[in-house]
């Protein structure tokens, strides 16, 4: 382990949720939704990482291995499908291997004009131990790779496995920002401290988000780590859609359902998902969106403000 | 003084393997919705394969290398865990048989060798019922994993299955891992003693082929997420979920078959659990719903397969 661990993380700053200059969502809605669909490769025998074990078991780990790829041979169409059914265009938090290794799938959602945002090479593949260049280099290659496969500047990032160093957001916004300026590097769905987007400090100093992605509405976490009812699942989505939709009357909200083909789309649980997507699409004033997109307009429209307001509020709190 | 900045092995950021298809060779990448449609007998547009597991949990568990899920967990001699799993092997199979009998429900019987071998009026019961036997192993405590000596893990499969077929008469055609963990030879060694097809992988709803040294063999996936013991004993959900969530997923692979080709529903079922006489009322209300469906051909894993080769080819 590190010996010079931080107490804080430093990237952003307390700003209550109340007060704050208001959100306004394009044609006025209340909240910004958008599903992003975890498109993973999983190595079926990956190098060892000094501080995480990617299978539990000796390899082959097969249980943990083929529920994983039964999401890219069954789960993903299952998701689509549902997805094009509701006029959703998802935000994929994409292994970028996964471009070199299931190709069709890449162009499947290309053809749908869905984004593509960076979650690492492989969920196999730490960033624990690296050093600050290593992991430049595993970023520089997330972002290119979907370049090179895509045509997307990209614009978000999620570490792989969320695993993370103290310079994970620095070094993404700094290789976006250098392979394409404004429009790369300008989200991260790392941190999970709000439901509107925050601005982020960074080293640079360049403008950079925090976009809600959700933890507690990830499918993985609620089926496999909270161990949730499917049924039990959709009834957490519509109370946390409603929350957030009657609070964005006031000032707008995301809400974010992070996914994984090989949870959500598995036969037992996948009318939970398509009630939910019915619920919230069933309601006007929902901005159904992309990550790049919301961020893009938080970007032009309140970023510099929420920044004024924060750095005020911590002035009057005593922060030099 | 400068402090060595940690770094990982150059190792970690190089990818050998990463290229079209698959980071190994056993089988090819497909995606379920873009193959050809399967047609189950009678144009059904389901097939439904009811798997009974049924296990010895040795009581002097080795634990390699790891402890089986469901197993030991307490010093030795864990009388509690021991003598509640055999339950399923002397009280919960027999209320399943009854609720099988009732509804003509053909199961497939996946047997550790070594509980055949110890069980004779259970196997003769069996025998007698119908249905099936596929080899599930020696026992819950011999797990087949990575880093396992060959020799020793081609005496237990070899073992395993020449038992198992002495003492059914049948040719066992088919063969799940105890807690669906494999080696890097088991694939191998199950094609050296002739078995066709494996259920260990999940990755599939459907039966698929799967490469080794010593010819092919098919997954036939045996769903775990849906199973009996994952969904009780690792989610902890009740057993009237279960019930539900095996519903759903019936009624959602049934609706897929009809729209895309025939699809198939393994479902696994554990006597040692589904058979306590508070859940027994549950797995009757699935069967209910599952095995009397005038949409649904309900057969062993040995004759779904037969029908899935026959359509796309592969062993005869």
């Amino acid at each position: 382990m590190q010996t010079n661990m931080q107490e804080r993380l430093g990237a952003y700053d307390y700003w209550p949720y109340e007060d704050r200059p208001k959100i306004r969502w394009p044609g006025g809605a209340r909240v910004a939704f958008w599903v992003a669909p975890n498109v993973e490769y999983y190595e079926l025998d990956p190098p060892a990482n000094p501080q995480r074990k990617p299978w539990p078991t000796p390899h082959p780990s097969v249980p943990g291995f083929s529920i994983r790829d039964y999401g890219n041979r069954v789960g993903h169409q299952r998701q689509m499908a549902l997805l094009d059914k509701y006029g959703i265009r998802g935000s994929v938090s994409l292994s970028v291997a996964l471009c070199e290794h299931h190709p069709e799938i890449i162009e499947m959602c290309r053809e749908r004009d869905w984004e593509f945002f960076s979650h690492g090479v492989y969920n196999t593949r730490y960033t624990y131990g690296m050093s600050e260049s290593q992991e430049r280099e595993m970023i520089r290659d997330g972002i290119e790779t979907i370049h090179r496969h895509t045509g997307q500047k990209c614009a978000g990032y999620l570490a792989p496995a969320l695993s993370h160093s103290e310079h994970t957001l620095d070094l993404f916004a700094e290789v976006g920002q250098e392979l394409f300026g404004e429009e790369g590097g300008i989200y991260t769905c790392d941190l999970f401290h709000d439901d509107q987007p925050t601005p982020i400090r960074l080293r640079s100093g360049r403008r950079f988000i925090s976009m809600p992605y959700s933890l507690e509405m990830n499918d993985t976490i609620v089926y496999a780590v909270n161990k949730v009812e499917p049924r039990h699942y959709l009834t957490m989505l519509k109370r946390h859609f409603d929350r957030l939709y009657a609070e964005g009357a006031e000032s707008g909200t995301v809400m974010c359902i992070p996914t994984h083909n090989y949870q959500i789309s598995c036969p037992h649980r996948i009318k939970a998902f398509e009630e939910a997507l019915e619920y919230i699409t069933g309601h006007s004033d929902v901005w159904v969106a992309t990550g790049r997109e919301i961020a893009s307009y938080y970007l032009a429209h309140h970023h510099d403000d929420a920044l004024r307001d924060i750095d005020a509020k911590a002035a009057a709190a005593g922060r030099s | 003084m400068s402090l060595k900045t940690p770094s990982l092995e150059s190792e970690y950021l190089t990818y050998p393997r990463r290229r079209h298809g698959y980071d190994h060779d056993r089988y090819a990448w497909s995606m379920l919705a873009e193959r050809q449609p399967i047609q189950w007998p009678g144009d059904k547009p389901l097939a439904v394969w009811v798997n009974v597991s049924l296990q010895f949990y040795p009581l002097n568990q080795r634990g390699v290398p790891f402890k089986v899920p469901n197993g030991m967990t307490m010093p030795y001699p864990d009388l509690r865990h021991y003598s509640l799993r055999d339950y399923g092997n002397r009280v919960g199979i027999f209320r399943l048989l009854q609720a099988f009998e009732q509804r003509g429900v053909r199961p497939t019987w996946a047997i550790n060798a070594q509980l055949a071998e110890q069980s004779p009026y259970l196997i003769t019961r069996l025998k007698d019922f119908g249905g099936e036997f596929l080899c599930h192993g020696w026992n819950m405590d011999h797990l087949h994993y990575g880093g396992q000596d060959r020799d020793e893990e081609a005496e237990i499969v070899r073992r395993s299955v020449a038992t198992l077929r002495e003492l059914t008469g049948q040719p066992v055609r088919g063969w799940l891992s105890p807690a669906k963990h494999q080696s890097w030879n088991t694939p191998e060694l199950l094609a050296e003693n002739g078995i066709e097809y494996c259920c260990d992988w999940v990755n599939d709803e459907m039966p698929y082929a799967f490469d080794t040294e010593h010819g092919e063999l098919t997954i036939m996936p045996l769903a775990t997420e849906i199973e009996d013991q994952f969904v009780m004993c690792q989610n902890l959900h009740s057993e009237d979920s279960w019930a539900t969530q095996v519903k759903d997923a019936f009624d959602f692979l049934l609706q897929e078959g009809r729209e895309q080709g025939g699809r198939l529903l393994a479902l696994n079922l554990h006597p040692w659990l589904v058979g306590q006489p508070h859940r027994i009322g549950c797995l009757e209300a699935v069967l209910d719903h599952i095995a009397g469906h005038a949409d649904v051909w309900q057969a062993p894993a040995g004759e779904i397969l037969d029908v899935y080769r026959a359509q796309v080819g592969g062993k005869d």
